[in-house]
C-alpha cells in the first residue's frame, strides 16, 4: 500500500561546533509519507543533504518509541511539537499538511549549551540527578507483597512522576527556562514512597540548590511546562517540591 | 539567621518572598475595597469610615510601615527575579508560541507590576499626600473624579491590578504548596472572582462618585 506523500518546507537551526551564532537554514523536505515521525523526515532529509555531500543536520535520538527522553525540538515554537503529550519521534507527519513551513529549533536555555545543530548539552540534568535525585541504600531484591503498605493513591503519583523522561522540554517551554517541573518530579517519585522518605529532605534541598547552581531560570507559575511535558506530568508535583524542600529548610 | 537568608537566596525562597507578600497585599485589597465600598453608601458613611480608620492611631502606621516593606520587598525581588529569568534565555527562539498554560495575567506580571507602582505614587499623590486640613478625603475623590481623564486612567489602573490578581492569588497558594485535586479549582475560581471584584468594586467608584452621586 502507498501512503499519501507530502511536500514540506524546513527552517532549521544550523549552528556548528564552536561557533558562536547560528541561522536557520531553508530546506525542502519531499515526498515525506505521512506516516514517517517527524525523525524520520529528518533522516529523509539528512539522506538528501549526504548525496549532496552536505553537512547533515544534527539531532538527538535514541529509543525512538517516546521512553528514552533523547529526541526533542522547539517545532514551530511548540517543544516536540504541537501534539499533546507527544515526544518528537512519536510526532507523526499526519499532524503536518502539503506545503507547511516548520520552523525547527533546538531547546534554548543557558543551562542548556548548544554543541552542533539541534543538540544541546543536557548535562545539567544529570547534576540535579547527581546533587541528590537517589536513594543511597542497597534496597536488595524485590520486597514481598504488601510487606510495605503503600495505597493506590499513593503509588500511582509516584509512578505519574516517574513517568518524566528529562527530556527537558518543560525547561525549552518555561518562559523563564526554569526547571522545577523535572527537579519537581524527581524529588516526588522519591518523597511520596516509603523508602525515598529518609532522604528526602536533604534531597530537595540539594537538588534544588544545584537546580538554581545550573543557571536554570525561576518557576513563576507560567504551567507551560505541564502543558508542554510529553509525559503530562502535573504541576501539583512543583507544589510537592515547594512543600518538601520549605519543609526541609525550617526543620 | 544564616539559614533563613541561605534559604531566600534559593529560587524557591525567592518564590516564597514574592507569594507571602502578595497573600499580604492581596488581603489589603480586599480591606481597601471594604473600605471604599462605603462610598457607595454617600458622603457621611464614607467620611465617618474615614474618621474611624484614622481613629486607629498608631495601628495605621504600623500598617504603613508594614505596606511599606513589604512593597520594597516584592518589588526588589520581582526586579531580581525578571533580569535573572531573561539572563536564563540568552538566545530566544524565532517562533515562540505558547502551549496553552501562559495567561494574560502570567505573561505580563512584571509589566503589569511596575505600572501598578506608578499608579500607587500617583494615587498616594492624589488622595494620601494632600493638605488634609484644607480638604476632606472626600472633597479630594470628588475634585479628582470629576476629572475625565483621570477616570479612564483610573479603571484602566484597577484593570491592571486586576489582571496582575488574577495570575497572582492562585500563584500563590501554588508556590506555598497549596496545591490539591481537590481544593486548586475553588482557589483557581476564587482568585478569577476576587480580580473580577477588584476591577469592577473599584473601577465603578468614579463612574458612582463624578455621574450617579
Amino acid at each position: 500500500m502507498i501512503s499519501k506523500t507530502i511536500n514540506l518546507t524546513l527552517k532549521v537551526w544550523r549552528q556548528n561546533r564552536g561557533e558562536k551564532k547560528g541561522r536557520l537554514e531553508t530546506y525542502s523536505a519531499k515526498n515525506i509519507s505521512v506516516d514517517m515521525s517527524f525523525l524520520e523526515m529528518l533522516d529523509v532529509v539528512n539522506e538528501e543533504l549526504t548525496k549532496n555531500k552536505k553537512e547533515t543536520i544534527a539531532f538527538d535520538h535514541d529509543c525512538r518509541e517516546g521512553i528514552c527522553g533523547m529526541c526533542g525540538a522547539v517545532v514551530n515554537g511548540r517543544p516536540h511539537g504541537h501534539e499533546k503529550e507527544t515526544t518528537l519521534c512519536q510526532l507523526h507527519m499526519r499532524h503536518f499538511s502539503d506545503g507547511d513551513i516548520i520552523v525547527i529549533e533546538p531547546w534554548r536555555a543557558r543551562a542548556f549549551p548548544l554543541i552542533k545543530d539541534l543538540v544541546v548539552d543536557r548535562s545539567a540534568l544529570d547534576n540535579i540527578i547527581q546533587a541528590g535525585g537517589f536513594i543511597s541504600v542497597n534496597a536488595g531484591g524485590a520486597p514481598d507483597a504488601n510487606a510495605l503498605p503503600i495505597s493506590k493513591e499513593i503509588a500511582e503519583a509516584a509512578f505519574n512522576a516517574a513517568a518524566c523522561i528529562g527530556c527537558g522540554a518543560c525547561v525549552a517551554a518555561c518562559p523563564n527556562a526554569s526547571a522545577m517541573l523535572f527537579v519537581s518530579a524527581k524529588v516526588s517519585q522519591f518523597a511520596l514512597l516509603p523508602q525515598g522518605r529518609p532522604e528526602a529532605a536533604r534531597r530537595a534541598r540539594t537538588m534544588v540548590r544545584m537546580m538554581d547552581q545550573c543557571g536554570f531560570g525561576n518557576c513563576s507559575n507560567e504551567t507551560e511546562c505541564e502543558a508542554e511535558c510529553p509525559k503530562g506530568i502535573s504541576i501539583s508535583n512543583i507544589a510537592r517540591l515547594n512543600r518538601e524542600f520549605l519543609k526541609a529548610e525550617f526543620s | 539567621m544564616n539559614w533563613f537568608l541561605n534559604m531566600l537566596r534559593t529560587s524557591i525562597g525567592k518564590k516564597l518572598l514574592m507569594a507571602l507578600t502578595g497573600l499580604f497585599f492581596s488581603i489589603f485589597l480586599v480591606i481597601h475595597l471594604l473600605g471604599n465600598l462605603t462610598l457607595y453608601g454617600g458622603k457621611d458613611l464614607f467620611l465617618s469610615y474615614v474618621d474611624h480608620l484614622h481613629a486607629l492611631g498608631p495601628l495605621i502606621h504600623v500598617a504603613e510601615i508594614g505596606l511599606l516593606t513589604f512593597a520594597a520587598i516584592h518589588v526588589s525581588t520581582g526586579l531580581f527575579l525578571f533580569l535573572q529569568n531573561l539572563q536564563a534565555r540568552p538566545i530566544r527562539y524565532t517562533v515562540d508560541k505558547r502551549g496553552g498554560g501562559r495567561t494574560i495575567g502570567s505573561a505580563t506580571m512584571p509589566y503589569t507590576g511596575v505600572l501598578i507602582i506608578i499608579f500607587v505614587a500617583i494615587h498616594l499623590s492624589n488622595f494620601h499626600f494632600i493638605d488634609h486640613s484644607r480638604q476632606t478625603v472626600f472633597q479630594a475623590i470628588d475634585a479628582t473624579f470629576h476629572m475625565v481623564p483621570y477616570i479612564f486612567f483610573y479603571i484602566a489602573a484597577v484593570i491592571i491590578v486586576a489582571i496582575h490578581v488574577s495570575h497572582g492569588f492562585w500563584s500563590l497558594f501554588q508556590t506555598l504548596g497549596a496545591n490539591h485535586p481537590k481544593y486548586m479549582p475553588a482557589i483557581k475560581g476564587i482568585g478569577f472572582i476576587f480580580s473580577l471584584l477588584v476591577a469592577v468594586g473599584f473601577g465603578f467608584i468614579p463612574v458612582y462618585v463624578s455621574f450617579i452621586m
